[in-house]
C-alpha cells in the first residue's frame, strides 16, 4: 500500500470515495438508486445503525477487548418498551423514551459491572447478557401486544423536519457532533483513549479506569435503546428480535470507520462513514436481480475485500 | 493443593457443575438419568459438543471463529442434497459424508487465511465469511425442508447390541480427543495462544499454527454437521446459526480463556453438556414455558460468571 498517497490511507477517505464509488455503481445498476430521495431513504437506514454504532464504538475505543454483542437485545427491548409506553399516541412519547433510556442504562450498568468488578471478558459477560435479554423479550412478548409507534415518532424517523431532512437524520448529527465533542473536547474522552491504548499506565496517572469503563457501557446501552425507540418509529410495530440484525454489523461499521478492535485508537467520524457504506452496500445488492444465496455470497466477499484496507494486524517479526 | 489440581485439571469445575446439574436433573424428573434419558440427552447435545471443541482449537491459539454455526447448516445441507442425489444407499452416504468433511476442511482453511495469513480481525473476518459460508448453503439448497435417507438418521438414533450409536460415538471421539491431545499441534496452537511473538521467536510457523487451528475447527464443524442431520433427519440452510454463539459460551464454560494458551477441549464438552442440563433443569422443573428462555439465559449468565472467577483463583 506504500504507492498510495497519504490522504487514501486514511480510513474516512477510503470510507468516502468507497461510498462515491457504490453510489455510482448501483445508479448504473438501476437507475434512481442515487437519487435524492433514495439517497434520504439510506441515510435512514445508516442513522438506525449508526446510533448503535456510537456506544459500540467507544466501548471499543475502551479497550481490554472491548465489545458489546447485548446491543442487539437491548434494541429489540427497547423498541417492545417504547411501543407499549406509547401504544400509537403521541403523549406517550416523552414516558417512552425516559423508560427506553432508564432500561439501556440498567442493562449497560450491568454489563459494565460486571466487566469491571468482576473482570468478566466482555465478550463473554455481553454475550451472557444477550442470553438473558433475549428470553425476557419472550416473557414480555407472552404477557403484552408488541404495541405501535407514535405519529408524532413515526413522522421523525421517516418524515422530513426541517431543510428536507427526518429527523433521524438530524438526530443522528447530533450524535456525531457530540461524540466529536466527547471524544476530541473532553477530559472524559481523553481518558477513554488512555484507557484504551495503555489501561496500566492510565491508572498510574490518576484516571478511574474502571468508573469510565462502567459508563461507557451504560452509554452503549443508551445509544442501542435510542436505536431502539427510531426502529419503532421506522417500521410502525416491533417484532421478535428486530434489534439482532444491528449486532455484527455495528462492530462492522466501527471497524470500517478505522477504529481499532484493539482499543485506543480510531474515532466516531469514520464510523458515520462505515455505517453508510454498509448500507448502501446492502442496499445496492438487493437492487440487483439474483437469488439470496448470491446477494449473500457476494456481501460476505465484499465484506472480506473491505476488509484488506482496514487495520490488519501487524505481521510476526524477530 | 486444590489449586494445584485444578491448574493440573481446569476442565473440573466444568466437570462438578455439569454432575450437579445431572443430579438435579435426575431429582426433578428420574427418568432423565434413565437409559433412554441419557440417550436423548446426548443425541441432542452432542452437536454441540462438537461444535464446542471445534471452537477450542481456535480459542487455543487466541483466534474466535464466529462462522461455526454458518459451516455447520452448509455441511448440512451439502449433506443431504448429496445423499439423495446419489441415491440415499450406504456407499452414497459414505461418500457425501466424505464430502461434507472436505466441505468443513475447505471452510476452515478460508477462515484460517483470512485471518492468520491475511491477518484480518477474527471477530469481524469470520463474520463476513459467515454470510459468505451462509449464502453458499441457500444456493445448496434453498429451502428447509428436504429429508435426509431413512438409513442415515435411523443409525444416529438406533442401538447396536442393545447400546445407542451416539454412545459408541462418544466412545470414539473421546479416543480421538486422548490422541489429539498428545499431537505436537495441540502444543503448538496452545503455545502461539500463550504468547505469539515468543512463539515466532522461538521458531513456530505461528501463521500456518493458525490456520492448521481453523482447519481443525472446520472438520469438527462438519462433525457436528452430521449430528445435526442424524439428530433433525433433513437439510435446513439456517440450522446451525443459532449455535455459533452457544460454541463460545460452551468452550468458556469449560474454563479455557478466550485470550488464548489455556484450556482443555474435554472442559469444553462439559461446558456444552452444561448448557443442555441447564436446557433440560429448566423444563424439568416445571418453569412456565414463556419463562424458561430467561431462566436459561440467566442461568447461563451465572454459570459464565462462575466459571471465568473460579478459574482465576486457581491461575494464581
Amino acid at each position: 500500500m506504500n504507492g498510495i498517497p497519504p490522504l487514501f490511507r486514511q480510513p474516512l477517505a477510503i470510507a468516502l470515495l468507497l461510498i462515491a464509488v457504490l453510489l455510482v455503481l448501483g445508479e448504473q445498476l438501476s437507475p434512481g438508486f442515487a437519487s435524492m430521495q433514495q439517497i434520504l431513504r439510506l441515510l435512514i437506514v445508516a442513522a438506525l445503525l449508526g446510533i448503535v454504532a456510537a456506544g459500540q464504538n467507544l466501548v471499543i475505543l475502551g479497550g481490554r477487548e472491548g465489545i458489546d454483542l447485548s446491543v442487539g437485545g437491548i434494541i429489540s427491548l427497547s423498541a417492545i418498551i417504547a411501543g407499549n409506553l406509547m401504544n400509537g399516541a403521541d403523549a406517550g412519547i416523552p414516558l417512552a423514551i425516559a423508560g427506553c433510556i432508564v432500561a439501556g442504562a440498567f442493562f449497560g450498568l450491568l454489563n459494565g459491572l460486571g466487566v469491571t468488578l468482576l473482570r468478566i471478558p466482555p465478550l463473554v459477560m455481553t454475550l451472557g447478557m444477550l442470553g438473558v435479554l433475549q428470553g425476557l423479550l419472550v416473557v414480555i412478548r407472552n404477557g403484552i401486544p408488541s404495541g405501535r409507534a407514535a405519529p408524532v415518532l413515526s413522522q421523525f424517523v421517516t418524515q422530513p423536519v426541517l431543510f428536507g431532512l427526518p429527523g433521524i437524520i438530524w438526530l443522528w448529527i447530533a450524535v456525531g457532533l457530540l461524540m466529536a465533542f466527547l471524544l476530541r473536547r473532553t477530559v472524559f474522552g481523553q481518558r477513554i483513549y488512555a484507557i484504551g491504548s495503555n489501561e496500566h499506565a492510565a491508572i498510574m496517572a490518576g484516571v478511574p479506569a474502571a468508573r469510565i469503563r462502567i459508563l461507557l457501557f451504560v452509554l452503549s446501552g443508551v445509544f442501542a435503546a435510542i436505536a431502539g425507540i427510531c426502529l419503532l418509529g421506522y417500521s410502525g410495530s416491533s417484532f421478535a428480535n428486530v434489534g439482532e440484525q444491528y449486532m455484527l454489523p455495528s462492530i462492522i461499521a466501527v471497524v470500517f470507520g478505522g477504529t481499532s478492535l484493539a482499543g485506543g485508537k480510531g474515532g466516531y467520524t469514520g464510523t458515520m462513514a462505515g455505517a453508510v457504506m454498509l448500507v448502501v452496500l446492502q442496499s445496492i445488492l438487493t437492487t440487483i436481480n439474483i437469488e439470496e444465496s448470491g446477494r449473500q455470497m457476494i456481501f460476505g466477499a465484499t465484506l472480506l475485500v473491505l476488509m484488506l484496507f482496514y487495520g490488519r494486524g501487524r505481521a510476526m517479526r524477530t | 493443593m486444590m489449586a494445584r489440581i485444578l491448574a493440573r485439571y481446569p476442565f473440573l469445575p466444568a466437570l462438578v457443575i455439569a454432575l450437579v446439574l445431572l443430579a438435579l436433573n435426575g431429582l426433578y424428573q428420574p427418568r432423565s438419568v434413565s437409559l433412554i434419558g441419557l440417550t436423548g440427552l446426548t443425541k441432542t447435545y452432542l452437536a454441540l459438543m462438537l461444535l464446542a471443541i471445534a471452537q477450542t482449537y481456535v480459542v487455543y491459539a487466541g483466534d474466535i471463529d464466529l462462522s461455526v454455526g454458518a459451516i455447520v447448516s452448509l455441511v448440512n445441507v451439502v449433506l443431504v442434497v448429496l445423499m439423495e442425489r446419489w441415491g440415499g444407499g450406504g456407499v452414497s452416504i459414505f461418500a457425501a459424508m466424505a464430502a461434507g468433511l472436505l466441505v468443513g476442511l475447505a471452510c476452515g482453511l478460508i477462515n484460517g487465511l483470512v485471518v492468520a495469513a491475511l491477518r484480518l480481525q477474527a471477530i469481524v473476518a469470520t463474520f463476513a465469511t459467515s454470510i459468505f459460508f451462509t449464502g453458499v448453503a441457500l444456493w445448496v439448497l434453498p429451502v428447509a425442508g428436504l429429508p435426509a435417507p431413512t438409513a442415515f438418521w435411523r443409525t444416529y438414533g438406533g442401538r447396536f447390541f442393545e447400546v445407542p450409536f451416539v454412545f459408541y460415538a462418544v466412545l470414539l471421539l473421546a479416543l480421538v480427543l486422548y490422541l489429539m491431545a498428545r499431537l505436537r499441534l495441540t502444543t503448538q496452537l496452545l503455545a502461539v495462544g500463550d504468547d505469539a511473538q515468543s512463539a515466532f521467536q522461538s521458531g513456530l510457523p505461528v501463521t500456518a499454527i493458525r490456520i492448521k487451528g481453523y482447519a481443525l475447527c472446520g472438520l469438527f464443524a462438519a462433525l457436528a454437521a452430521f449430528c445435526i442431520t442424524g439428530d433433525t433427519a433433513s437439510g435446513d440452510p439456517l440450522v446451525g446459526g443459532k449455535m455459533t454463539l452457544f460454541s463460545v459460551a460452551a468452550v468458556v464454560l469449560g474454563g479455557a480463556a478466550l485470550s488464548g494458551g489455556f484450556g482443555t477441549v474435554v472442559g469444553s464438552v462439559f461446558g456444552a453438556l452444561i448448557i443442555g442440563l441447564i436446557n433440560s433443569l429448566v423444563y424439568f422443573v416445571g418453569t412456565p414455558s414463556e419463562w424458561q428462555n430467561l431462566v436459561q439465559g440467566l442461568a447461563i449468565l451465572i454459570a459464565l460468571m462462575a466459571g471465568i472467577l473460579v478459574g482465576r483463583r486457581t491461575r494464581r
